[in-house]
């Protein structure tokens, strides 16, 4: 079965070898602000940004730059382009800024970005590398949405709470409660929760990928193979 | 040898010296282009917290109108105070001190405290909390309505023993399993009304 080159890659970046439910990269803030979906979405969209502006520009400047000053580069490229989204957030969705907080000039130092651009921009042309930033981006934004849906859900009782943060003024009655009586769970709204919803997440991404080959080796005395080997950074 | 050594570095240099001229020349044209509306934005999120605890009518541009003091015993921060003024045809109705600081029971909360001019309280709302969900984080007006109790308030209502909880002889509500923070800003609270009555001509004037 042979398929469009792109597709391999992006069912590799969004499920086989996902940032953030296989390597476990750049942790540190999808577990502080994934309390709700639009946190999880829109800190997600921001990494999007970086990582995507950061692979094509490290792929385009690929020649210039000696092996050695490396990662250096790449963390300033990195840096300019977060400081600039920081900017941007904070001149055209404030209150959306506040909330997140730290966790959007933090991606500055997401390994998750660093480790696309040094592994595969750093060596790829540009169009291949702007997939991959694309890619990657979007299975660490589908991983922070669902995380954040999740929480949201069992925390607060709650879909799309405080979209007005994003969408703007008139997206406020978006937000949908599932029971009006729920009292919400607490822990689930801690960090600690993150981790324990973020652990099942990981395992479902597991089943779901395990089922097929468990099939496959019915009767034989393998183990079923082990997805989680990349050690996380 | 120390040629080729020399001719490395700046080859590994000069890259990152480029880089880091167009990084910074990106970075300080983006701030260029969004500086004003970012500072109109946060104008906007300040007077909005003002607006909460100033609900007396003026007409000035109470953000333009304002002194920054230092007085960590009555307003229980190192850091600098914004006192804006409320006025209305150029005599003062009101002052909005900002930040006040309670000691809360995990960490300092921030208060915004409005003061009418005869040194009535307006009102006294929480900024940021990071008190204990269910116990502590009463005090926060997202979780219950106990620090609209401050308002209409004075040095004079209660007199200066009043100002305690009910359980400690005083005249104020508690919040059960909040007492720790209840008690730092009923305190910080009275310190502030009493700098505002000791300092008030310095406060005011222009």
């Amino acid at each position: 079965m042979s398929r469009h080159p792109d597709l391999v890659i992006l069912q590799d970046r969004v499920w086989d070898t996902n940032p953030a439910l296989v390597q476990l990269l750049g942790l540190c803030p999808l577990l502080a602000v994934s309390d709700t979906f639009i946190k999880g979405f829109a800190l997600g969209l921001a990494t999007l940004l970086a990582v995507l502006a950061t692979s094509v520009t490290v792929s385009a400047l690929r020649y210039l730059v000696p092996h050695e000053v490396r990662v250096p580069a790449i963390v300033l490229l990195l840096a300019s382009f977060v400081t600039i989204i920081d900017l941007g957030l904070k001149a055209y969705f404030y209150e959306l800024s506040e909330v997140l907080s730290i966790f959007v000039p933090l991606i500055a130092v997401n390994c998750m970005i660093i480790a696309r651009a040094e592994e595969f921009a750093a060596c790829s042309e540009v169009r291949l590398s702007l997939f991959d930033g694309l890619a990657t981006g979007l299975g660490f934004l589908l991983a922070l949405a669902a995380l954040g849906t999740l929480r949201e859900m069992l925390g607060y009782g709650t879909l799309l709470r405080d979209a007005a943060l994003l969408f703007g003024e008139r997206a406020g009655g978006l937000e949908i409660s599932l029971d009006a009586h729920y009292p919400g769970m607490h822990l689930v709204r801690l960090p600690a929760g993150a981790f324990f919803i973020l652990g099942l997440l990981i395992a479902l991404r597991r089943a779901l990928d395990t089922r097929g080959t468990a099939e496959a080796l019915k009767g034989e005395h393998a183990s079923v193979n082990d997805s989680m080997g990349h050690a996380p950074a | 040898m120390t040629q080729a050594l020399l001719a490395r570095m700046i080859r590994a240099a000069v890259p990152i010296l480029i880089i880091a001229i167009l990084g910074t020349t990106a970075v300080a044209f983006s701030y260029q282009l969004m500086q004003e509306r970012i500072a109109q934005r946060e104008q906007r999120a300040a007077l909005r917290d003002v607006a909460t605890v100033m609900p007396l009518h003026y007409d000035n541009d109470i953000y333009e109108d304002a002194v920054v003091v230092n007085a960590t015993e009555y307003l229980g921060t190192d850091g600098p105070v914004t006192v804006y003024r409320a006025r209305l045809a150029g005599k003062l109705v009101g002052v909005v001190l900002v930040p006040v600081t309670a000691d809360g029971h995990n960490g300092p909360i921030p208060l915004i405290v409005g003061i009418a001019a005869d040194g009535t309280l307006c009102g006294v709302r929480v900024l940021e909390q990071h008190e204990t969900e269910g116990l502590g984080d009463g005090v926060d007006q997202k979780r219950s309505n106990w620090i609209q109790g401050f308002t209409g308030r004075s040095l004079q209502d209660p007199t200066s023993e009043g100002w305690r909880l009910k359980r400690d002889g005083g005249a104020f509500d508690g919040l059960s399993g909040a007492t720790v923070s209840v008690r730092a800003i009923i305190e910080v609270v009275h310190t502030a009304l009493q700098y505002y009555a000791a300092n008030r001509d310095l406060l005011t004037k222009d």
